[in-house]
């Protein structure tokens, strides 16, 4: 084993608070713009239909790279508010993949069949009760294996922050590290990798558990107690 | 770094119409980079992924192993890091490539990997009795693949295959780590010499809206045209 591993693993893991950070922090806005913007994409006002897709339209149509340069550098002279340069990172790969992730949200509410809403009408549930407690318990199910994906991409976003000095894994490998220690360029390399495939493991184990939570509170696969039963719970795959 | 803002407000207007179109001819020519790229770096994706994808097909062993592993790396670590890796480590196996090169051949295989995936269901989507059909014909394996299988499969996964391309456009300014110029790259440089970077941003950014969100339009209606995978 090469001598200079437990030096390598040890200043790459000091990047690893900044990554994780980052993408937990980004992960928690997208999935509340992710909400916010999908389902506005479906309101019933028009003036709030055409912001939900002017937001979604402008940032998937522009570069992750220009957003983060633009709210690093553009934006502080504009409102004069200087944002540090992790904050910025959340906010940008928030606000990018909560675009994306509000396709998802648009996508997975229209795919729950229409006589679940005429079901509520008939119930005399209100338009908030219809939607809270039977269209999106069901269109959750539909929106996290998607929504694996986006984490996914996310996690591996949060390495352009280091383009704005922030010291994340990808900053600690390649500006301190490297320059450091050049004969172990690949072995640093292949630790890099090695931290951002466990993190993308730890996100998919989150949300594999997540998934299973979703499709059991909809009853799409058999509870403990039905497990017994010859009865196949409707929508069971 | 940015100057403080207090003193870019009192120096100039927020928006300078001028400096703006001083800047422009940069940002076009850095465009220009930009696309080159995006088309080499497809061109590779759609070729290399079509190979990964045929070649997993066929199920080798060792070899499908390792290239399932070598796809799940790609498609798992940041594009960033191994555009980093193809720059730092190819020179230390006497293979000193431009950056400009490194970029298409980054961009290219990563994207190679996430193609392969779309080849490999727009494959899949082909009916069995394609396969068999072709068996009872005795086509030769590449006829199968070539006259049967392929002018199938290829027609529904254009349209993933053009959004991969979009999102490949928008990643090249990654490569503004290494030195490439395109447009954040040029925006950048621009910036710096003035200290004024509300326009030269802005514009990058709206160019790449002008160019990716037709460009996505277009898309959608082919996939309305001929479905998708």
């Amino acid at each position: 084993m090469p001598d200079n591993l437990p030096r390598i693993v040890a200043v790459l893991l000091d990047g690893l608070p900044s990554t994780v950070i980052a993408a937990v922090g980004g992960i928690a806005l997208t999935i509340v713009l992710s909400f916010a913007a999908g389902l506005s994409l479906l309101a019933r006002r028009r003036a709030v239909r055409v912001l939900a897709r002017i937001y979604v339209e402008g940032f998937r149509g522009t570069s992750e790279v220009v957003q983060l340069f633009w709210i690093y550098f553009v934006l502080p002279v504009l409102v004069g508010l200087q944002l540090v340069p992790l904050y910025a990172g959340v906010l940008v790969l928030g606000l990018n993949h909560g675009a994306y992730g509000a396709e998802i949200v648009r996508g997975a509410v229209q795919s729950v069949p229409r006589a679940q809403y005429e079901g509520c009408t008939a119930l005399g549930l209100s338009p908030a009760q219809r939607m809270r407690r039977v269209i999106l318990p069901q269109a959750v199910v539909e929106m996290l294996p998607p929504f694996n994906n986006l984490c996914i991409q996310l996690l591996k976003s949060t390495a352009i922050l280091s383009l704005i000095t922030v010291a994340d894994v990808t900053r600690q490998g390649v500006q301190v590290l490297i320059p450091n220690f050049g004969p172990d360029t690949e072995l640093i390399f292949a630790v890099m990798a090695v931290v951002y495939l466990v993190l993308a493991l730890l996100i998919t184990a989150v949300m594999r558990v997540a998934e299973r939570v979703a499709a059991r509170r909809v009853g799409r696969r058999p509870t403990r107690a039905a497990r017994g039963s010859t009865v196949t719970p409707a929508g069971a795959r | 770094m940015p100057v403080p803002s207090s003193v870019l407000a009192a120096a100039a207007p927020v928006w300078d119409w001028g400096y703006a179109l001083e800047v422009l001819p940069d940002l076009l020519r850095a465009l220009v980079v930009t696309i080159e790229i995006t088309l080499l770096g497809s061109a590779l994706a759609m070729a290399l992924g079509l190979v990964i994808a045929v070649l997993r097909r066929a199920r080798i062993p060792v070899l499908d192993q390792v290239v399932w592993a070598f796809v799940e790396v790609v498609r798992s670590t940041p594009l960033l890091v191994q555009i980093f890796f193809l720059f730092i480590v190819a020179p230390r196996f006497g293979l000193t490539l431009s950056a400009f090169l490194v970029g298409v051949l980054a961009l290219g295989v990563h994207y190679a990997c996430y193609t392969s995936e779309v080849y490999r269901a727009g494959i899949d989507a082909v009916p069995r009795g394609q396969w068999e059909a072709a068996t009872a014909l005795s086509l030769p394996h590449s006829r199968t693949w070539t006259a049967v299988i392929l002018p199938q499969a290829l027609p529904r996964v254009l349209p993933a295959l053009g959004n991969y391309v979009i999102s490949m456009f928008k990643e090249v300014p990654l490569l503004l780590a290494i030195g490439v110029v395109e447009v954040v790259n040029a925006a950048r440089e621009a910036g710096s010499q003035t200290f004024r970077f509300v326009e030269p941003y802005t514009i990058a950014g709206l160019l790449f809206l002008a160019l990716s969100y037709p460009a996505s339009m277009l898309v959608r209606r082919l996939e309305r045209r001929v479905g998708t995978v």
